[in-house]
């Protein structure tokens, strides 16, 4: 999923006078995109509009309800700033597990690459439910973390485990470690290696999975429903807030909340693009 | 491969131990200790707590709505990939952001805009289809559309490289041997972009047999009625009830195949 | 009969790909399309084979208007530059297709795949996948495919330019005696000159999106109407205001009428070739000789000679200003 949005391929621009590859649309191609133009409005669109709609219905005032509102406030800036912990954590930690899949190995190399795909497959409510067995208050193992933050993390961290690993992953496999190897034959001692040539090639790569974890984490919802214990101003992220605003039929207040979390991630995806954009160009 | 920074064997080790406890604590034990308590709850709740008729029910329910949505995604993804790879069309750009937005949207919000378009007391059309007698919200179509919507662009964003990368000559070479266009795409199209084809599919598989919170909003969840496979997991969680290992057990092992699936595909795409 | 393009024009957003284009093609010749990439002459073949549709214009095959006919109803055979093999189709299956979509028997699709792939010497290969067949192999793959359907004409957009230069020799020659054998029409579009004239048995040349001349490859080389012909056929070089091939120019040790005094500057052997650069005052002419007759004139840098045109060499006036002129270097044009 992550490397789908991340290695998008840079179109060429067309040649003059070659034929290109794309042709003229054709009645049957006309009435496939009519199709899918409504089926995405009816599916995608109109939804999203009505959330705005609603959110901004009630004028200014409705929708700055969403930061003046405490709970929503406290709802809101627990998320965003959970999410910027976390995405920094996956951009080392992930960074770490990429290097060590495609330099290292050892035995058992490809449960881990399995493993680490896991939280891809994973109902998020059984990751929810797996995390809660472990830190939750039967673990007689670990710390029980139930209606705490050091829960919620714990459920973005492992939501968020594959982004950054799979967008560094193949940049890394990707790099002729020959470069390495001169620099290294001009003095440059490993760490000096690692900062001065490796980490420029990958960084791109960091960002745009650490933007992908970030995204990810602003909106989760089934694996911190169980751990969070859903404790107002404490533990409620946004999406707890806006789903039991939403089982109260306080729709005005769920929509506004929504809308400051459609704009953040419309907000995720922009900078991406011009993250891409701009690495592209630089390529 | 000689690794400057691996050659130290000290770096070397940290980092690969580094690295697999993270795992480990993050993933590996949270999920085997899943595995200890069904194991320790016995074979026999086992079988219970799958074969309860609400259980059933939810197995049925989550094979129409992933099924639905898998099969629906698919088609479109097929459409879309060829349209956006092969045609020149105004608003191209546009259509290429949006199949992309789906991934950055919460479940929630999701659930709850389909219910602001199609709720049947309050929606922009609920009230008409209501009507009209189709419910939509609290009832499978509206999981069926909200499955849909949070996988919509696995399909597309699988196959749409591999047309790019291949081109159109092999098409173009169908057609002035006389294939139509319904015989190209059976016979050229399809089996080039058989393994991305596979390989969305099987992400979509996942994604919509877990989809849980946009699911939650739509279904109204109500037991034996619009209730899947992670909406009882929920329930049983939050009930404290028996059932939620078990069941958790049979979707992690469903994720892991799909992985496995995953990885046998992965060598075949771009080959 | 054969092939008829009537006032085909075509362009591409502010691109004239081609303007205005006339081309009649004879039944039964081998006929290629020589000229600059981007000079229109693929989008031309394109139009024919009706993979591209023309802004206006009309294509007439085999007396039938073609004009509007989809590709897959035209029965043209297509090859392309870079093969477009059916991947995932083995060689067998690659060269049955067409007929497998016209619905012919098991039997007959049988027989013709095997004659075909005897033809183009595959028969051993037909199992394979293209993937393990070399490039001028999968090239003969796809002649055959565009053979079976019994196509009325057989386009090829530059068949060879994919290939190496020793495989794209031996193709040539075994293209030539493939058309002496079948006398399917056929139209081959290439930028290679040499190829042109040896395989050709009449030669278009187009640039910009015009046909600059029309005719046999030794009308053409003989008598090219402009300097960008003569300059695209073979090597050029200016003498006395002349543009003359370097071969047809006669080195003399007297002054005979009509030559011109040259000293030679430099001396390049290439094999039994000899080059050799003159200043002639006002141009700077070089002249291509054997190895013979530059040790008959004692030839050496610094040499005096005198220079002319041999009696029946081909000889223009360059023009000033034409498009076709801005090809051509002043002093020397090689290949």
């Amino acid at each position: 999923m992550s490397q789908a949005v991340a290695e998008r391929p840079v179109r060429r621009p067309p040649r003059p006078g070659r034929p290109a590859d794309q042709f003229r649309m054709s009645p049957l191609s006309s009435a496939g995109l009519g199709v899918a133009v409504l089926w995405l409005s009816i599916l995608v669109l109109l939804p999203l509009a009505a959330v705005v709609a609603k959110g901004t219905g009630s004028g200014w005032a409705g929708f700055a309800n969403a930061f003046t509102d405490s709970r929503a406030y406290d709802a809101i800036k627990l998320t965003v700033l959970a999410s910027l912990g976390v995405s920094i954590a996956n951009a080392v930690m992930g960074t770490v597990i990429a290097w060590v899949l495609v330099r290292d190995s050892f035995p058992g190399k490809r449960i881990l690459e399995i493993v680490i795909d896991l939280p891809f497959a994973l109902p998020t409510i059984v990751a929810g439910l797996v995390l809660l067995t472990l830190y939750g208050p039967n673990s007689a193992v670990a710390p029980d973390w139930q209606g705490t933050r050091p829960g919620i993390i714990v459920a973005l961290l492992f939501v968020t485990l594959p982004f950054v690993v799979r967008t560094v992953e193949p940049v890394l496999l990707s790099l002729e470690t020959d470069v390495e190897e001169a620099a290294a034959s001009l003095g440059a001692g490993p760490f000096t290696t690692f900062r001065r040539i490796v980490l420029p090639a990958i960084t791109p790569a960091v960002l745009s999975g650490s933007a992908l974890a970030f995204g990810r984490a602003m909106g989760e919802y089934g694996s911190v429903v169980l751990i969070s214990g859903q404790l107002e101003h404490k533990t409620e992220v946004a999406s707890l807030y806006i789903y039991k605003q939403i089982q109260d039929d306080a729709l005005p207040e769920a929509a506004a909340t929504a809308t400051v979390l459609l704009i953040i991630s419309l907000l995720v995806m922009a900078a991406m693009g011009a993250g891409q954009y701009w690495s592209a160009r630089r390529a | 491969m000689p690794d400057q920074l691996l050659k130290s064997r000290p770096s070397r080790w940290t980092l690969r131990y580094l690295a697999l406890s993270y795992v480990a604590v993050l993933v590996v034990l949270p999920v085997g200790m899943v595995f200890w308590r069904t194991v320790q709850q016995g074979w026999r709740a086992f079988v219970d707590a799958l074969t309860s008729s609400e259980s059933v029910h939810a197995f049925q329910l989550t094979a129409v709505v992933a099924g639905s949505a898998v099969l629906i995604n698919t088609v479109f993804g097929v459409g879309v990939a060829i349209l956006l790879a092969r045609y020149r069309f105004p608003g191209k750009r546009v259509l290429n952001l949006i199949i992309d937005l789906p991934v950055s949207v919460s479940p929630i919000v999701v659930g709850f805009a389909l219910i602001l378009v199609f709720g049947f007391r309050t929606g922009w059309f609920g009230p008409t289809l209501r009507d009209a007698g189709i419910n939509i919200i609290f009832a499978p179509p509206g999981m069926i559309l909200a499955t849909c919507f949070v996988a919509l662009p696995l399909v597309v964003r699988e196959v749409l490289p591999v047309l790019q990368e291949t081109g159109v000559d092999q098409e173009q070479a169908a057609r002035s041997l006389g294939a139509s266009s319904w015989q190209r795409f059976v016979r050229i199209t399809l089996p080039t972009i058989k393994w991305a084809l596979a390989y969305g599919v099987v992400l979509s598989v996942a994604r919509s047999i877990g989809e849980f919170g946009a699911v939650k909003v739509v279904s109204g969840n109500v037991s034996g009625q619009t209730q899947t496979v992670t909406l009882l997991v929920d329930q049983h969680a939050e009930q404290f009830e028996n059932g939620a290992y078990q069941l958790s057990v049979v979707l992690i092992v469903v994720a892991a195949l799909c992985i496995v699936a995953i990885s046998f595909i992965r060598p075949h795409e771009g080959s | 009969m054969g092939i008829a393009a009537q006032h085909i024009y075509k362009r591409f957003g502010d691109f004239v790909a081609l303007d205005d284009v006339n081309l009649d093609v004879r039944s039964g010749e081998l006929t290629a399309l020589l000229g600059p990439s981007g000079g229109g002459k693929s989008t031309l073949l394109r139009i024919i084979g009706g993979l591209e549709d023309a802004d206006s214009g009309s294509v007439i095959i085999d007396g039938v208007e073609a004009t509007g006919v989809p590709a897959q109803r035209r029965n043209v055979g297509f090859v392309f530059q870079h093969y477009a093999a059916f991947k995932h189709l083995s060689v067998y299956r690659n060269v049955s297709f067409g007929l497998e979509i016209r619905k012919r028997s098991k039997a007959e699709i049988r027989n013709r795949v095997h004659e075909l792939l005897e033809l183009v010497h595959l028969d051993q290969f037909a199992d394979r996948l293209p993937s393990q067949l070399s490039g001028g192999q999968r090239q003969r793959m796809a002649l055959a495919r565009a053979l079976a359907v019994e196509p009325k004409v057989l386009l090829l957009d530059e068949p060879f330019g994919a290939l190496d230069a020793k495989v794209r020799k031996e193709l040539r020659d075994w293209l030539r005696r493939l058309h002496d054998e079948v006398h399917v029409t056929t139209v081959f579009v290439t930028h290679d000159q040499e190829e042109a004239l040896e395989v050709s048995d009449s030669l278009v040349v187009i640039n910009h999106g015009r046909i600059e001349q029309v005719g046999s490859p030794n009308e053409l080389y003989d008598h090219p109407v402009n300097d960008f012909v003569m300059g695209f056929l073979g090597p050029v070089t200016e003498l006395n205001g002349q543009l003359v091939r370097p071969h047809d120019i006669e080195v003399l040790s007297t002054d005979l009428t009509g030559s011109v005094q040259a000293k030679v500057h430099r001396l390049v052997r290439i094999g039994f070739e000899v080059r050799a650069e003159l200043d002639a005052g006002d141009s700077q002419p070089w002249v291509q000789l054997t190895r013979g007759q530059a040790d008959a004139l004692e030839l050496e840098t610094g040499s005096v000679v005198w220079l002319r045109p041999s009696r029946d060499a081909s000889t223009l006036v360059p023009q000033a200003g034409p498009p076709g002129a801005a090809a051509v270097n002043r002093t020397t044009v090689g290949p």
